[in-house]
């Protein structure tokens, strides 16, 4: 069929998905993350990364910054439509500004013996990530870096005895003297 | 006690929610009571000032609300018990929520200690809510509880409206805490809506409305909601450029339906004319409305010429749908106001002779047109019949949902904002009962009539239980085809005619029904009685059900199957078999 058969359907566009960092200030109330992540599930956006910590206690502040995907169109919306919540203070786009800095931590605990654990280490070594508990079989690294970079460390750790990973999300903070 | 008990702003919660909505300048309320708002109603009890009207059921409290707001602009309150009483509020708020109508909601909910602990009656209210509210609270301790109320009202009524709901736990309604009336000095943190558009939007839009050769302007129910002066902006923006004017359903009054530049209702069942300016024109101002699936049809295909101007207060709703080139976000009176003097200092009124003439083309189509019988009421005569009783008079219309909505829309030409009550974005059946309840407590003196349906007004049929204890001489002007007509229209278009579940068995006697509730039952067959009847019914001052049974397979028309564009309208005249056949191709998908 050529033509949409509904309204309900016509979403036809193939416009190229994208991924943006958009860093939310909130009013640290009760309920608020499940504000923003209600608005995500609610309206069917993709949330990739999703971080959230109190930023300023006194004036009771906290950042959420959320990594999520979709056309231009839908991206556009998901910044409109969380900038319009009532605790919700602001909402940057830092991938559009260009000048932003992305950070994840990430804990990888790696398990092996002989050669493997050699190589581990080196890799570590490589990537600069720390040894934050050994024991004569395992290891765990902590490694900090953008996202790209942990992926591959991971996967690198993965044959060489990869047990389990956690990772904070996405952090994001935009370069030079000025705040959001 | 201590000295603060002669502190006058010393009080339970229960008093301060009372406080609240005094000074809030709130006169009538909508409740139910229960377990957790009994410490409420008792401060109810004990004053005059705020007038709680019972519903039957708490759903019904929320679209006497929303009648009561829609037609005054001031907010609706709602007053329910937790749990159920709060499960019961969801559809009204929705409703208000899609349709941006200022509601506050008061629930209660279980004492703070017994939260979490699937107390008796205890629900999540805030958590179920949540989607279906502009925001809304728990308040867990009674000094924070001005404070929110305050805000809830702010909320409710600033920016774009829409439903807020404050839940309450039995112990702060005990507690005694500090009050503090609403000062003009509390501002929002997170939350400032821009009222004011952008001056270089607000030229390029007049740049393109004076150069325009086929314009329209397409308003919505955001003109209603701003107020008297964009209503009057929008009149003399129509008289000073001489452009077209079309609306959405939820828009309806905000230009005349006598005027000389109105098209009608446009989108799914709107005018031809109506849908084919927006087609063919060069530009479309859009003014508080929200290119909603309804209204654009096939986006791909909607008004594909045209350079669009959107104004909205929401920046949600701007490339939402559909693209447009100058969006201005803000109020749409003060917007108005600005185009119209920046139109006037540095425009003149641009020749649109050929465009016009085109439209009295399309006009000359009637597409409303219907055939009317002597043996049986057409329900779109039914509707001008009531329309011609009433016209002049002090009239509120309310509606169910389905096709006698739309007839409404269509026939009952609408002169006045604020006269129009209906469900638009939820599409309620169940709405309009209740809602008359709540346009008859704003305007005692007024005639109410909701247009209904014989499937719609026995979803909320309870309340005219509330009508008869009130004396709240509501017109419940059924349009009785035995039928859920719309699904049955679908069905009939889309689906073999295979008529699944769409009629109804056994309708009550509504005569009957009209007496056991201890009100009026009238009824009518014949087209040659219409008229009486519908006077009769006008001059009963007391509730009346009115069962005006109308030809059974009537269908609306004109109509957009959806997912066709505006320029693929299907015609009364046209809707034979085998033209909707093909009209409908594609198939069982629409919806």
């Amino acid at each position: 069929m050529n033509q949409p058969a509904s309204a309900y359907f016509i979403e036809d566009r193939h416009d190229p998905n994208e991924t943006h960092t958009l860093a939310v200030l909130v009013q640290n109330e009760p309920g608020v993350l499940a504000r923003v992540i209600g608005l995500f599930s609610g309206r069917g956006y993709n949330i990739e990364s999703l971080t959230v910590s109190e930023t300023e206690a006194q004036k009771h502040l906290s950042r959420i910054t959320i990594v999520t995907t979709g056309t231009p169109m839908v991206i556009e919306q998901i910044k409109h439509q969380l900038d319009r919540m009532i605790p919700v203070y602001r909402v940057v786009d830092m991938t559009l500004t260009k000048r932003s800095i992305e950070r994840e931590l990430a804990m990888v605990k790696v398990r092996g013996q002989g050669e493997h654990r050699v190589e581990a280490l080196r890799l570590a070594d490589a990537f600069r990530a720390r040894v934050i508990d050994a024991t004569t079989e395992s290891f765990v690294f902590e490694i900090t870096g953008n996202t790209d970079k942990i992926n591959q460390f991971i996967d690198l750790m993965r044959p060489l005895g990869l047990v389990e990973v956690s990772r904070t999300g996405v952090a994001a903070i935009g370069r030079g003297p000025e705040g959001m | 006690m201590s000295d603060k008990s002669h502190d006058p702003n010393q009080m339970t919660g229960a008093a301060m929610i009372v406080r609240a909505l005094i000074d809030h300048g709130v006169t009538d309320i909508f409740g139910y009571p229960g377990g957790a708002v009994l410490p409420i109603y008792d401060e109810i009890f004990q004053q005059s000032e705020v007038q709680h009207i019972l519903v039957r059921h708490e759903q019904g409290a929320g679209h006497a609300a929303e009648g009561y707001a829609r037609s005054t602009g001031k907010p609706g309150v709602a007053l329910v018990t937790s749990g159920p009483g709060a499960t019961n509020m969801v559809t009204p708020l929705t409703d208000a929520l899609m349709d941006s109508i200022p509601l506050v909601c008061i629930s209660g909910q279980v004492p703070t200690h017994l939260i979490g602990n699937d107390a008796f009656q205890e629900c999540d209210t805030v958590g179920i809510t949540r989607p279906c509210t502009k925001h809304n609270w728990l308040v867990r301790d009674v000094n924070d509880l001005a404070k929110v109320l305050h805000e809830a009202f702010y909320v409710a009524t600033s920016g774009r409206p829409g439903p807020v709901l404050v839940d309450v736990p039995k112990d702060v309604q005990f507690a005694t805490g500090t009050y503090h009336p609403p000062r003009k000095s509390d501002v929002h943190r997170s939350y400032a809506p821009r009222v004011k558009g952008d001056a270089t939007q607000i030229r390029k839009a007049v740049a393109l409305l004076a150069n325009a050769k086929r314009p329209v302007i397409y308003s919505g129910g955001g003109v209603i909601n701003s107020g008297p002066d964009a209503t009057k902006l929008l009149r003399e923006l129509v008289e000073v450029t001489g452009f077209p004017i079309t609306s959405t359903l939820m828009g309806l009054g905000a230009y005349p339906a006598s005027g000389k530049n109105w098209l009608g209702m446009l989108g799914m069942h709107g005018t031809y004319e109506a849908n084919m300016t927006m087609h063919d024109c060069d530009v479309m101002l859009c003014v508080g409305a929200r290119f909603d699936d309804r209204i654009t049809g096939r986006v791909d295909a909607f008004s594909p010429g045209s350079k669009k101007i959107h104004i909205d207060i929401d920046p949600s709703s701007i490339n939402k749908n559909i693209r447009v080139d100058v969006p201005i976000i803000g109020d749409c009176g003060n917007i108005l106001g600005d185009i119209l003097q920046v139109f006037k200092a540095e425009a003149k009124k641009p020749d649109i002779k050929s465009w016009w003439q085109q439209i009295a083309q399309w006009r000359a189509r009637n597409s409303l047109y219907y055939k009317k019988s002597n043996d049986v009421i057409l329900p779109q005569h039914a509707i001008q019949s009531l329309f011609e009783a009433t016209r002049g008079k002090d009239t509120y219309i309310t509606t169910e949902v389905g096709q006698h909505q739309m007839w409404a829309a269509q026939f009952y030409g609408f002169e006045e904002p604020h006269r129009w009550m209906t469900s638009g974005g939820l599409g309620t059946m169940g709405y309009g009962l209740p809602a008359a309840v709540g346009v008859q407590v704003a305007h005692p003196d007024s005639l109410v009539i909701d247009i209904a349906g014989d499937a719609s007004v026995q979803m909320t049929m309870q309340e005219m239980s509330t009508a008869v204890q009130y004396e709240l001489p509501i017109k419940i002007f059924i349009l009785n085809n035995q039928y859920m007509g719309m699904v049955r229209q679908w069905q009939q278009l889309l689906h073999g005619n295979r008529l699944s579940h769409s009629y109804s068995e056994a309708l009550p006697d509504f005569v009957k029904l009209a007496e056991a509730y201890g009100a009026v039952g009238l009824q009518v067959h014949k087209p040659v009685d219409l008229e009486g009847a519908i006077k009769e019914m006008i001059s009963v001052k007391r509730p009346v059900l009115f069962d005006c049974r109308v030809a059974a397979l009537e269908n609306c028309f004109p109509m957009i199957p959806s997912g066709k564009a505006h320029n693929e309208m299907l015609l009364p005249e046209q809707a034979n078999d085998e033209a909707t056949a093909k009209a409908f191709a594609g198939g069982k998908a629409l919806v």
